[in-house]
This record gives C-alpha cells, sequence and structure tokens, in this order.
C-alpha cells in the first residue's frame, strides 16, 4: 500500500489527498440559456400524423390522374376525375348507397355473430383445459382456410340469401379474434390476476373488470384483422357469387360495372371499398385506441 | 426463540387472541419438473396493530407464506388462522400490496383504482366508495393526482396509491411483499418513513415481507427471521424502529440478526442490506 502522510493505515480512504468540500447556491434558471423552447409552427405541422397522411393521399391521387391522362385509355384505367364524377353520380342516384348499405348491414351482421362466438370460445379456453385444446385444435387447423373457400358449401346449406354469407363472414372473424383475445389473455400478468381475486372477483365479472381490459390491446388487433378480413371476404363472396346476396352489394356493383363495361363505376366501387376501409381503420378503430390502449398508456 | 409482544403497549399479550394465527404451515409448489418445500412447520402470530416482518434470505418462502396467508395457495400441513377461521382464497380482508408496479390496473384512474376494489368486493356504494377512496388518497399525499392514469406516475407513486387501495378497503390484515424493493433507496426511506406516519394515524396490522435487515428494523416492532431451502423459524426478535445495541449480546440488532442468517450458511450471498 503506497501511503501518504495524510491516510491512516486501514481507513476506506484512498490514497491521494481528500478533496475540498463545497455546497453551492442554486442559480435561477432564467439564466441558463434555453431550457424549455416552444416548437416551430412547421414542426407542429409536420407532426401531426394525420397531415402527413392526407399528403401521402394527395400525391398518390396526383399521380393516379397525370398517369391515366397521359395513358389516355379510359376503359383500361380511368382518371381520378371521371371516377369521382362516377361515385357522385352513383351516390346521387342512390345505387351506390344503397348497394353499400346492403354490403355493410350483412358485414356487420356476420361481424357480430364472429365476436360473440370468439367470446364463448375465449372463455370457455380460458375456464377449462378442454376448451383450451378445442380453441387451439380448431383455430389451427381453420385460420389458415379462406372463407370464400366455404362459399360453395354454405350455399347448399343455407341457399342463395344473406345467411350464407353471415355463415362464411363469421368464419373469417372468429378465429383470429379468438386467436388474439385469447393469447392476450394468456399474457395478462400474474399480479394483476392476484389483484383480481383479492378484490373478490370471480367467473363472469373477473373476465370483464379484469382480463379483458387488461388483455384489451390484443383483443383491439385482432377486431382489427378480422374487420380486414371479412370486408375483404365479403366483397370477394359477392364478385363470384353477388346474386347470392338478393339485392346485391358492393362486390356485384363493381361486377356488374365491369359487365357494362362502365370501367369508372368499377373504380367508383372499388373507390367506395377503399374509403369504407379508410373511414374504418382511421376513425373507428383510431378512436377506440385513443379512447382506450393508448390513454392507458398500455400501447404509444 | 423470544417471543414479541402486541404491537400496542395498551393490548396486553395475555388476554388478546392473535388476529392471525400460523401454525405448523408447511408449503409445497410445483415447478416443472421439482416439488419445492417453500417453507417447513412454521408457526407464528400476529396481533392486531402488529407490523410484522417476515425477513430472510431469497428462497426462504417469506413471500410464498404471504401467499398463502392471502390465500392464493394452501398449506399441505398446519393451519392459518384469521380471527380464528381457516383460509380457504383470497378475499377482500386481506388486502396486498405487491411489489411489482404493474398491480394497478391501468385503464382506472388513481381515484378509479381504489375506488374499484371497494365496491367490486361489495364493502361500499359508488358515493360512499368515491368520498372514502379521496380520503386515503389524501393520506398518501396523491390528492393533485386522482384524475391521472398509473402510466402517468413514478413508482414511488404508484406503491402509494397500491398501499391506499389496500387501505381504502380497512382490512383486518394488510399484506405486504416487499412493496418498495423496486424502488431507488431515497424514495425507499421515504416511503418506509410514510408508511410509519400512517400507522401512527390508523393503527393497522400490517404482515410484511423483505429482505433487507435495514428496512425490517425500520418497519417491524417484530421480525421474524425465516432460514432458507426449506424456510423454517429461525428466531423472532422486537424492534423499536431504531438498530439499538442489544444488552445481553452487546451487539446491534442489524448485527444480531445477520449473525442469525448467516451462521449457518456462508454461501448465501442474495440478502442484501438495502437502506
Amino acid at each position: 500500500m503506497s501511503s501518504t502522510p495524510d491516510v491512516t493505515a486501514g481507513s476506506r480512504h484512498p490514497a491521494h489527498a481528500r478533496r475540498v468540500e463545497f455546497v453551492r447556491e442554486k442559480i435561477d434558471g432564467s439564466a441558463c440559456g434555453v431550457v424549455e423552447k416552444p416548437l416551430t409552427a412547421w414542426e407542429r405541422v409536420y407532426n401531426i400524423s394525420a397531415l402527413r397522411k392526407i399528403f401521402i393521399l394527395l400525391a398518390l391521387t396526383a399521380l393516379w390522374q397525370a398517369y391515366a391522362v397521359w395513358l389516355g385509355k379510359s376503359l383500361l384505367f380511368p382518371t381520378f376525375g371521371a371516377t369521382v364524377a362516377a361515385l357522385w353520380q352513383g351516390i346521387e342516384s342512390g345505387e351506390l348507397l344503397q348497394r353499400t348499405w346492403n354490403s355493410i348491414s350483412v358485414l356487420l351482421m356476420g361481424y357480430m355473430c364472429g365476436i360473440a362466438l370468439a367470446a364463448l370460445l375465449t372463455v370457455a379456453a380460458i375456464s377449462t383445459r378442454i376448451g383450451n385444446d378445442f380453441l387451439e385444435t380448431m383455430t389451427a387447423m381453420l385460420n389458415p382456410l379462406p372463407a370464400i373457400a366455404l362459399l360453395p358449401l354454405a350455399l347448399i346449406w343455407f341457399g342463395l340469401g344473406s345467411a350464407s354469407l353471415v355463415f362464411v363472414l363469421i368464419h373469417s372473424v372468429l378465429w383470429p379474434v379468438a386467436l388474439n383475445t385469447h393469447s392476450g389473455f394468456l399474457a395478462v400478468s400474474n399480479t394483476m390476476r392476484m389483484v383480481g381475486r383479492n378484490a373478490g372477483l370471480e367467473g363472469v365479472r373477473y373476465v370483464t373488470a379484469i382480463l379483458i381490459p387488461a388483455a384489451f390491446g390484443s383483443i383491439l388487433t385482432g377486431l382489427k384483422i378480422g374487420w380486414a378480413f371479412s370486408w375483404r371476404t365479403l366483397i370477394a363472396a359477392e364478385l363470384v357469387f353477388g346474386v347470392s346476396s338478393g339485392s346485391g352489394g358492393l362486390g356485384w356493383f363493381i361486377y356488374v360495372s365491369k359487365n357494362d363495361l362502365e370501367i369508372a363505376n368499377v373504380f367508383a366501387g372499388l373507390f367506395t371499398v377503399i374509403l369504407i376501409g379508410l373511414f374504418v381503420e382511421n376513425v373507428i378503430f383510431r378512436n377506440i385506441e385513443l379512447r382506450t390502449v393508448r390513454r392507458w398508456g398500455m400501447q404509444s | 426463540m423470544l417471543e414479541c409482544q402486541p404491537g400496542l403497549p395498551a393490548a396486553g399479550a395475555a388476554g388478546e387472541s392473535p388476529l392471525l394465527e400460523v401454525s405448523g404451515v408447511t408449503l409445497q409448489y410445483k415447478t416443472k419438473d421439482h416439488l419445492v418445500t417453500a417453507t417447513y412447520r412454521v408457526d407464528f402470530r400476529v396481533f392486531r396493530s402488529d407490523r410484522y416482518v417476515l425477513l430472510g434470505p431469497s428462497g426462504c418462502g417469506k413471500s410464498t407464506l404471504l401467499k398463502a396467508v392471502g390465500g392464493y395457495l394452501s398449506p399441505v400441513e398446519g393451519t392459518i388462522r384469521l380471527k380464528g377461521e381457516a383460509i380457504a382464497r383470497p378475499g377482500p380482508d386481506r388486502m396486498m400490496v405487491f411489489q411489482e408496479f404493474d398491480q394497478l390496473l391501468p385503464w382506472k384512474s388513481v381515484k378509479q383504482n381504489v375506488i374499484f376494489t371497494l365496491v367490486n368486493s361489495g364493502r361500499l356504494k359508488r358515493k360512499a366508495a368515491e368520498e372514502r377512496a379521496l380520503h386515503y388518497i389524501e393520506k398518501v399525499n396523491l390528492t393533485k393526482f386522482v384524475d391521472s392514469y398509473p402510466h402517468m406516475l413514478s413508482g414511488g407513486m404508484k406503491q402509494r396509491v397500491a398501499i391506499a387501495r389496500a387501505m381504502a378497503m380497512e382490512p383486518d390484515i394488510l399484506l405486504m411483499d416487499e412493496p418498495f424493493a423496486a424502488l431507488d433507496a431515497l424514495t425507499r426511506r421515504k416511503m418506509q418513513d410514510e408508511l410509519l406516519q400512517l400507522w401512527d394515524d390508523t393503527r393497522f396490522t400490517v404482515l410484511f415481507v423483505t429482505h433487507s435487515i435495514i428496512e425490517a428494523i425500520n418497519i417491524g416492532n417484530c421480525i421474524l427471521l425465516l432460514s432458507p431451502h426449506p424456510g423454517q423459524v429461525k428466531a423472532e426478535l422486537n424492534s423499536s424502529g431504531i438498530d439499538e445495541v442489544d444488552e445481553i449480546s452487546g451487539l446491534r440488532l442489524s448485527d444480531r440478526i445477520h449473525k442469525l442468517l448467516f451462521s449457518d450458511q456462508i454461501e448465501e450471498r442474495e440478502l442484501t442490506s438495502h437502506v
């Protein structure tokens, strides 16, 4: 040990000389320059994700219009202007709205039934071991099966009409929702479960008050996937077997317009499908997210 | 083994029956390929207004013991009685405060978190629950944050909410499972003092699990030392809240505890003495 005279042998002080102690007064924050500075107007505008998305949409529209004008073949690729005109005409005559409504009402019915069944299956899966095995086996078998592949069978079983469409819609919603909800339930932390049981919660109240909110992030993901699957399935089903849903929906509108070579109408129909998709994703699901998982800090 | 006196000097030790009586409790749990005996024939008694601390190194089964008192698992041998009745399942007469910050429901604000347990246990109606929630939130100095969500709070604040939530239930006994272990040393010290202040106010009964000797001395009026693998009672010591020198042994309380815990196994290094 290389000791200096001011360190006593065996003390826990390093060998160098002791420092001079000091205590300082806190200086005023204004003397430090920038502590907090508001962002510029441009930075704030650029921070709004809706505005950034709108900019992307505008750019795509401009590209579409430019390409269609340059191509000049309205039978192959109508301009954005012609599509909007056809859309407007469809809305004005009420035909497009009626078709859309037909599609959406069938869709909602299938979606709701699918969610209800998924809820039953997942509750069975978390409460019994056989229910768990049942859900796992069923999702493994049926989730990869395209819903549209069941339509011929559904037509035989339920006949021409919305019942067969609802059947395939249930199939397209049920598995993704059940799968996500179940994995969400399994991921609920043990502490949170113990808190729920400590409060004396059991059975259905335990599921609704603890498991569902705690797994809401996963449930919402399931609902989103289920929505996309069912919307996609419905349009495809209507395109192929359009007449099956009585008065016909949006897919049928696209199919008929193609047969009549009214390509602008085909585009208008597709455009409606996209608009509804955007609306559901960016308005409905977005708002649910803002009011729930984001507000609770479960998703950033 | 030394016997602890009940927490309140006024309550005579001889006449009063214990609030919580753990007698000959052996606890076992299964892991994937082992059957683990967490505690072996543990006895202790907690009286009203006790601040009873279970202290021991990792693996002494203190948390498992607390969970058994909470009703989350049942002993394979022995009995746990609360007010003379055997414990069968979790219930709001024994409120747990956990170590983890995620014990608060993230979808509820601070106030709603406290109300949630009060209402769901059927203890109070909505209106009365809100009044009591606000009262206890004030006690833990979080009145400014009643409408904040848990993710906006610091770790110490979250634990204070959990304590308020448990205390608002006015349970027979509070069960605290290393509630300050995940906090930084400065906050931890502050929380210990706050807990003692709350005790001065309401004289609740608490069963407190910790692996910190200093925390045990600070918080408990009685400390049960457990030795590990499997957890067995080693000693029961009184604490005045100060690390005093014992007249008989001539040692500080912390040194006595240290000696008792480490005399027979030196390899047990997990026991830390946080502030």
